[in-house]
């Protein structure tokens, strides 16, 4: 059974979720190690949420196999689930009990008692600065709040793996930062996580991502190595008729992309063109234009390269 | 191997939720208080004071005598006097009276002749004589009130003749036991026992499974590894404790109030109460499983509430009932339990006794916790 090396947490192949005639996720094949924060970037609807369900055992894949620690999932969910946390999208522990209680629950339920039990409690709150509100009704805490109070609860039995689902959709920026500092110290402990999301700058956090649309892998790589690989260059045009040039680029040949971006229109070139900025410079479109300079890539080109109209 | 400490947690979790519910938790104590004095002084099938119009067409002193003979029964009240028998029945198709009593003109020599009255006469198969004194017209939709006038039927009227009533003798002697005051109370109370708990456990439990679903918390626990049967159980336990005190509440009140007898069996009917109790949870716990919403859960609830409220037997008797109907109230443990406390405190049954009951009773219930617990998918899909 136990065909995967250690390295290795998540192993996946030929995944399909079809509800009805809609296959959610659509042929996904993963290889995700362990030690690393692994993220899956997409938009709404894109079956991040549908992946994540089938490699916790919350939903039987339609086609596919899936390997996670070791073990065939859905065959040895229960098992497995000693060994994963996961937190949901929304806030999904009791709003009606205080966060003591609510932890006391959740450890129970994974069968830490007694003196461990409280010493581990002891040890969440600790670090997830939440001994202050321990008598505090979960439902009446700020986003921020129940967001700790959710990763606390869900790392209480010191899972090998934790899954994320939109973990900070709902939180502010300081909390988001916050929270990914959090995320880093748990990887250094030891812990794999895999986390959802739709916004570039968490995506940009991660060891590594893979980008999916329509329940299909677009790319995935680490950051720079998906930066390096999008087959485009970007150049940057500043000038005072901006969404004019934008529109005549629009359809160009070799122009992935056009999107302006405060003072700038960020374009995308594609790599057949050797020098972009001199390209454009050349180009009749960009009359007028002050400056036009090659930038650094940023992760949004990657998802723009990679999924919807860019994609070719 | 199912957890003993897993449990726990879901009761004291459940627990703690309940006690922050203010509105379930005074539905607990309010129900089975408000339900029992209402019950108790409304429900009453002794029929006393219908209100009848006279329509007394002789107008002689003996009418009116006759009219306070049989006002002097209780059964009726005189509350209007007409002038025709059309009058009379326009009265009753208004509702404002539920009977007529219709004396007519030849009123004295009816009576002169009648047996009832016994003077002496001969009884006569003369058509002339053998009338009649009186008529009675009724609003018989109700059987109850019909069988009521049915009983002033054979009226004595010998008091009359100023003589003693017939001191005949019975043909048969009936001696009435465990309720010899035929007071209606006694049978309704220990059954509103059975009512309140079908009521409040199946209400309570059918939304327990889809309320964790409906707020989120399902896709959580679900992903621990809280097993299906574990949680049936550890959400059960709280009502159990909330049946006994509802169960305590109605019995206690209703000894006061309406002095009904506990019965000697305390803890046969301690153990049949929690056996009900298990059983009307259990399929509580079926339904939340099938339940996609709390509204859902609450029409599902009321689906089974009503058939099994009134086939019971608790207003209507079982034996009344076409045999089909009494095979379907067979079916619910609200039947079973009808017998079963009636058994325990009117007549000092036991469990041994009343064994089909129990067993079928525990069977309904090991069977509804295997089909809950079986119906529970830690899937989501």
């Amino acid at each position: 059974m136990n065909t995967v090396s250690p390295e290795i947490a998540i192993e996946a192949k030929g995944l399909v979720k079809k509800f009805k005639d809609f296959r959610a996720v659509d042929g996904l094949d993963l290889t995700i190690e362990r030690g690393m924060i692994y993220g899956f970037l997409g938009p709404n609807g894109c079956g991040k949420t549908t992946a994540i369900r089938m490699l916790t055992g919350l939903l039987t894949p339609t086609e596919g196999s899936v390997e996670v620690l070791g073990m065939s999932v859905p065959k040895d969910a229960e098992a497995l689930k000693y060994k994963i946390g996961y937190m949901t999208q929304t806030f999904s522990l009791y709003g009606d009990l205080t966060v003591l209680e609510n932890l006391n629950f959740m450890s129970t339920i994974y069968g830490i008692t007694g003196k461990e039990q409280s010493d581990r409690i002891k040890e969440v709150m600790k670090r997830y600065d939440l001994a202050d509100l321990k008598d505090r009704f979960s439902g009446r805490m700020s986003g921020g709040q129940r967001q700790r109070l959710a990763l606390a609860a869900a790392v209480l039995h010191q899972p090998e793996l934790l899954f994320l689902d939109e973990p900070t959709s709902a939180v502010d920026p300081e909390s988001r930062r916050l929270f990914w500092e959090q995320l880093f110290d748990l990887v250094s402990d030891g812990t794999s996580i895999i986390v959802t999301t739709h916004f570039m700058d968490e995506a940009e956090r991660c060891h590594k991502l893979a980008i999916l649309e329509a329940g299909q892998k677009r790319a995935d790589g680490t950051p720079k190595e998906l930066m390096a690989s999008m087959g485009a260059n970007v150049v940057e045009i500043e000038g005072p008729n901006l969404r004019e040039i934008r529109r005549k680029l629009d359809g160009k040949e070799n122009i992935m992309a056009a999107a302006q971006i405060g003072a700038r229109l960020r374009v995308l070139v594609h790599d057949d063109v050797a020098d972009a900025e001199a390209y454009l410079k050349a180009a009749p479109e960009t009359d007028g234009a002050t400056l036009i300079e090659q930038v650094r890539p940023n992760l949004e080109d990657v998802f723009v390269t990679a999924t919807g109209k860019g994609r070719q | 191997m199912i957890s003993i400490s897993r449990i726990l947690a879901i009761f004291f979790k459940e627990l703690a939720q309940l006690r922050r519910d203010r509105m379930t938790f005074g539905m607990v104590i309010m129900i089975p208080l408000i339900q029992l004095i209402l019950f108790g002084y409304a429900i009453n099938t002794n029929i006393r004071d219908i209100p009848v119009a006279v329509v007394d067409q002789s107008q002689t002193a003996l009418s009116s005598i006759l009219v306070d003979m049989v006002e002097a029964t209780t059964v009726v009240t005189v509350t209007e006097h007409l002038q025709s028998p059309e009058e009379a029945i326009e009265a009753i198709k208004a509702a404002r009276v539920r009977a007529a009593f219709i004396l007519p003109p030849d009123l004295s020599k009816r009576v002169a002749t009648s047996p009832a009255v016994g003077l002496g006469y001969p009884s006569s198969t003369d058509q002339e004589n053998s009338r009649p004194v009186a008529q009675w017209i009724v609003d018989a939709s109700d059987t109850m009130i019909a069988s009521g006038i049915l009983s002033l039927r054979n009226m004595p009227l010998s008091e009359l003749n100023r003589q003693p009533p017939n001191r005949t003798t019975a043909t048969f002697e009936v001696a009435l036991f465990y309720n010899p005051e035929q007071r209606t109370a006694v049978n309704i109370v220990p059954g509103l026992v059975g009512i309140i708990l079908t009521m409040t456990m199946i209400m309570f439990t059918s939304a327990a499974i889809v309320r964790e679903s409906e707020r989120g918390n399902m896709e959580m626990l679900i992903n621990t590894p809280v097993k299906p049967i574990e949680l049936m159980i550890g959400k059960i336990i709280p009502y159990i404790f909330i049946g006994l005190l509802q169960t305590v509440i109605i019995l206690g009140l209703g000894h006061i109030l309406f002095s009904v007898p506990f019965g000697s069996k305390s803890v046969d009917l301690f153990i049949g109460t929690l056996l009900f109790i298990g059983a009307s949870l259990s399929l509580g716990l079926v339904l939340s499983t099938i339940a996609k919403s709390q509204l859902q859960a609450t029409q599902m609830t009321v689906f089974v509430l009503l058939p099994s409220i009134l086939l019971s037997g608790f207003m209507f008797p079982y034996e009344g009932m076409p045999v089909i109907a009494q095979y379907i109230a067979e079916a619910f443990p609200a039947t079973h339990f009808m017998r079963m406390i009636r058994g325990f405190v009117l007549r000092d049954a036991g469990l041994i006794e009343l064994y089909r009951d129990v067993l079928w009773m525990c069977g309904f219930f090991v069977l509804g916790m295997i089909v809950a617990a079986l119906r529970f998918k830690k899937r989501l899909d």
